[in-house]
């Protein structure tokens, strides 16, 4: 069994009008089956309002399925026995980096997971020590967190959730809210924590760019998941992704463009190396 | 404009006393100023002001920071004076349009001056060697065994701290919210007290609004972290007493010793 795993996971919501008064009900997960191993590096694409988010506060036991289960490492996230342990195996990070970060010095935020799950001080500076490392941020560790840029806070919030020592780090849209420099600090980041350090990433985002590094990818729309697959392959269905109002990285579209134009190229081009590769081949 | 708020005053100089574990700057604290008033002659504030200006030399903050903390009592002071010196019975000084001030009147407002001035100065120096978070630390662990009697000790320290984490963060978004405002039309300068207050109701709901909605976001943010309150919590920093704590200690009730027989 691989760390996580969901079996025909339902989440639904009661959605209520001004007043109050139910209206209705929303399916915001359906049916979703997903099964993660020790190791991988997973992306999950989606739309706004595609059921991702609703997904990644189930691995971390904020949301419980209406149906379904949740397996974290082999315990159900409906146990409430299971709940810090849960929290600990699975690390999350979210979207806002202002509202995660509860130290007013960075070394103080990054022990502050440890700190609640009773470790000793000693061994608490050397995790933090670690983890700060690990995202490049030791430097600033006697820092206000105020003063750092979106991607610093962003890196650091990862650090605090690495000093727990989790075996797998659930990341809800990091980069949303970053601009192009502070995104690509924090994918580096955590790249380099899946390649370094072994740990199992899930990358929830709508930036196809940062999909590519990923082992499988899982495309999610209407709550459902439509699409699974390595990005090459999720890549080369440039028609379907349109479809759920997705675009794929430049390089892609214009190598599918100039494929239907008659050019001999390649499914599932991803960046633009393998796109000027696969043109010069054609001239040489 | 609201970035000129700074919070607390803490002035980094690495000096014996910013090192000093905070428990025993709030305890010295409180300890001077109950000797305060149990002086009440000339030589129980010469050893007081003595010992104050010992106290501010090893702090290696400048005095003129000292000195601010006064400035914003001075109106509270001049009230406190003219009230001692008119409404003290005793033997009449002078007569003005026929209120009498005595002479116990002007001695009375004397030493409250003297009392206020030297309350305030050293009640500075701890918090102008102290950062707010050594000071809520300092509070949680001095008054942990309220726990007996039921009191969320901890929870109240860690909401203060987030309070102060949250303080550069709110004032940034107000202001960032003015703007906005200000782009369509809002006028925030001039008018009356009352026009100029009604103008900042746009800036609140807003403030007020995403306020809630970060408390919201942190709560689950902690919780992630596994936070569950203050039991079975380990500290990073732990505030152990040091050689210099215990030194201070002595000096402390070296200082209350000769306060009662002075006094």
């Amino acid at each position: 069994m691989g760390i996580i795993e969901t079996k025909k996971l339902i989440f639904e919501y009661i959605r209520r009008d001004r007043d109050g008064e139910p209206e209705g009900v929303t399916k915001a997960l359906d049916n979703v089956d997903l099964s993660v191993e020790q190791g991988d590096f997973i992306a999950v694409l989606g739309h706004n309002g595609s059921g991702k988010s609703t997904l990644a506060r189930h691995i971390n036991a904020i949301l419980y399925p209406t149906e379904g289960t949740v397996f974290v490492d082999g315990m159900d996230t409906a146990d409430n026995a299971h709940i810090w342990d849960i929290r600990r195996t699975a690390g999350m990070v979210f979207q806002n980096p202002d509202n995660q970060i509860i130290g007013t010095v960075v070394e103080e935020d990054v022990g502050f997971g440890p700190e609640n799950m009773g470790v000793p001080s000693k061994e608490i500076w050397e995790r933090v020590e670690e983890s700060l490392k690990a995202v490049g941020m030791y430097k600033y560790r006697k820092r206000s967190p105020s003063k750092l840029s979106g991607g610093q806070k962003q890196r650091v919030a990862i650090a605090g959730v690495v000093a727990m020592h989790p075996k797998c780090i659930v990341l809800d849209e990091p980069t949303a809210m970053l601009d192009p420099r502070g995104r690509r600090e924090v994918i580096r980041a955590v790249r380099a924590l899946n390649d370094v350090e072994g740990i199992t990433v899930i990358l929830i985002t709508h930036y196809m760019e940062e999909v590519i590094y990923a082992n499988k990818v899982f495309v999610m729309d209407k709550g459902k998941i439509v699409m699974q697959g390595s990005p090459r392959e999720i890549f080369s269905r440039v028609e379907e992704l349109k479809q759920i109002r997705l675009s794929v990285p430049q390089a892609t579209e214009l190598a599918w463009e100039l494929k239907k134009a008659g050019l001999k190229l390649p499914d599932g081009i991803l960046n633009e190396e393998e796109l000027v590769k696969a043109l010069s081949g054609i001239y040489r | 404009m609201l970035r000129e708020i700074t919070l607390g005053q803490y002035y980094p100089a690495g000096s014996i006393l910013h090192r000093l574990d905070p428990r025993v700057k709030l305890i010295g604290t409180f300890l001077f100023i109950i000797s305060m008033f149990m002086f009440e002659t000339l030589p129980g504030y010469v050893f007081a002001a003595a010992f104050l200006a010992a106290v501010i030399y090893l702090s290696g903050v400048p005095f003129s920071f000292m000195v601010k903390g006064l400035k914003a009592v001075v109106i509270l002071m001049l009230i406190t004076v003219v009230f001692d010196i008119f409404l003290t019975p005793g033997e009449p000084l002078f007569s003005f349009y026929g209120i009498t001030a005595t002479k116990e009147g002007v001695e009375l407002s004397v030493k409250m001056v003297i009392r206020l001035s030297f309350l305030i100065l050293g009640s500075s120096v701890m918090t102008l060697t102290t950062t707010p978070n050594e000071l809520t630390d300092g509070l949680e662990k001095l008054l942990s065994f309220l726990r007996i009697f039921k009191v969320p000790v901890h929870e109240i320290a860690m909401m203060m701290s987030i309070a102060l984490t949250f303080i550069p963060i709110l004032t940034e978004e107000a202001d960032r919210i003015m703007k906005a405002q200000m782009a369509r039309g809002a006028d925030f300068e001039n008018g009356g007290l009352i026009k100029r207050v009604k103008a900042l109701v746009p800036v609140m709901v807003p403030l007020f609004v995403s306020a809630f909605r970060r408390a919201g976001e942190l709560a689950l943010a902690m919780e992630a972290r596994c936070y569950r309150g203050g039991s079975g919590r380990t500290r990073m920093k732990p505030l152990v007493y040091k050689r210099r704590d215990r030194l201070a200690y002595v000096i402390l009730l070296a200082y209350l010793v000769i306060a009662v027989i002075i006094a």
